[in-house]
């Protein structure tokens, strides 16, 4: 029943203050971080919520886990054990290199490689928005956990964590239309800086002018000159090298090595000083 | 303020909570554009209902915390939300007579509303869709506003809810 006399203030100028406040609201957490520890704190409230819309998929993993035959369970583990025998013997090869490297860096005066600490987690959400690439990861700030930590999978860089809660952690993909990042041509060194394009399966090299060495089929690591990413590992690969007259630069656009939207277990990476201090061992 | 006694008030709050779960339940990236906004239609059809015991300041509040949920800026949906609102506690007795087809246009306007302030503030973020691809969950929401119409009236006339 609609009351004769209305009290309090009419809905329009409730609306409109609320919204005066939601555009408030909008524009600090776009253009300040005044909001980002209010952000953390609630987002640990709104953390459960991805587990249970998860609940449906871990339940068919499950079920997909257990109701498997033995034959198949032997066969997959006769193919684990091939893999990690390739692995193995690449790994021989790898501590001679790793000690050559060493000393090669001694001889040049230069710094010596820290050996990076990882933790395995595994995705539990995606972000709804069509618009932004995140992922949600299930380690936050209990497992050490911090602001701009970089995320891999078992193929390349996958992102950054761009927000960290109690026990989960908000990761924004190399594939957002606002995240760049440093990386140089593994072939021979030229750096640029790689920019998402909003697209999963595109990346594109900015200011690259149009004399500079890069071809189809350069890998892209990374450079570490931001300081945010550890140097080395694996970006993209590059797919077209287009060189128009008219423009400035040459447009060059590359692939992401990482499986952005396959990857469920990744690795979040303690490089630098991070994985010296913290001395606890990563988990299995 | 009410005089007539609430009755099965919390079973609104159990819809809403069904329609935030949809809204990030994980569908595929490639067809992420095609999710129905299944929040903004409950905001329609619960003022459409029973716009004089809605509280715009709880929709708010629902606002932000899908906001949380999504990890976009904080107040996106709110002010979105706060526009729909509004547009249907103008519109609610015109809403209430129309056909259920006809309806269907009048929530692919509201949704649209909606789906063009959130891309307003992703557009302060550098990230806008860069067609009108962002009408599409407007289309999706109109087509199975029939559905969640008949299940919400459902919902609503075996719970009582008043």
């Amino acid at each position: 029943m609609k009351p004769l006399f209305s009290q309090g203030p009419s809905a329009a100028s409730r609306v409109m203050s609320l919204g005066a406040v939601a555009l408030i609201l909008i524009l600090l957490s776009i253009y300040t971080n005044l909001l980002d520890p209010v952000r953390a704190r609630l987002s640990t409230l709104t953390a459960p919520l991805y587990s249970l819309v998860n609940a449906p998929g871990e339940a068919l993993s499950w079920t997909q886990d257990s109701l498997r035959s033995r034959e198949q369970l032997q066969q997959e583990n006769a193919s684990y054990k091939a893999e990690l025998l390739i692995h193995k013997r690449k790994l021989q090869q790898m501590a001679s290199l790793a000690a050559e490297n060493v000393r090669l860096r001694q001889l040049l005066n230069s710094a010596e490689m820290v050996k990076d600490r990882v933790l395995v987690a595994e995705l539990v959400g995606i972000s709804p928005d069509p618009l932004t690439h995140r992922v949600i990861v299930n380690k936050g700030r209990q497992h050490g956990v911090y602001l701009g930590q970089p995320l891999l999978d078992a193929h390349g860089l996958m992102g950054q964590v761009v927000e960290v809660s109690d026990n989960t952690s908000q990761v924004l993909l190399i594939t957002d239309a606002t995240h760049a990042l440093p990386v140089q041509v593994n072939r021979n060194g030229v750096r640029a800086v790689a920019e998402g394009t909003g697209d999963l399966y595109q990346l594109q090299l900015r200011h690259l002018a149009n004399t500079v060495d890069v071809r189809e089929g350069d890998a892209l690591v990374s450079s570490g000159l931001g300081q945010r990413f550890p140097v080395g590992y694996p970006v993209a690969e590059v797919v077209s090298v287009t060189h128009d007259p008219g423009k400035p630069f040459a447009r060059v656009v590359a692939r992401p090595q990482a499986q952005l939207n396959r990857s469920r277990h990744v690795l979040l990476v303690f490089s630098g000083a991070r994985a010296e201090t913290t001395v606890e061992d990563p988990a299995p | 303020m009410n005089m007539v006694k609430s009755h099965n008030r919390y079973m609104i709050l159990v819809t809403f909570f069904v329609a935030l779960v949809l809204a990030i339940y994980p569908i595929g990236s490639t067809n992420g554009w095609l999710r129905p906004e299944f929040v903004p239609m409950l905001v329609i059809y619960w003022v459409m209902v029973m716009p004089q015991q809605s509280s715009i300041f709880s929709l708010w509040c629902l606002g932000c915390a899908q906001d949380l949920l999504e990890g976009v800026a904080l107040g996106q949906h709110a002010m979105a939300l706060m526009i729909v609102a509004y547009v249907c506690l103008l519109s609610y007795q015109r809403m209430r007579n129309y056909t259920l087809w006809h309806q269907t246009f009048f929530v692919f306007v509201i949704v649209g509303l909606h789906q063009l302030v959130d891309n307003w503030v992703h557009s302060l973020q550098g990230n806008a869709a860069d067609s009108l691809v962002f009408l599409l969950p407007a289309f999706t929401s109109a087509l199975i506003w029939p559905l969640v119409w008949l299940v919400l009236e459902r919902i609503r006339v075996s719970y009582r809810i008043g």
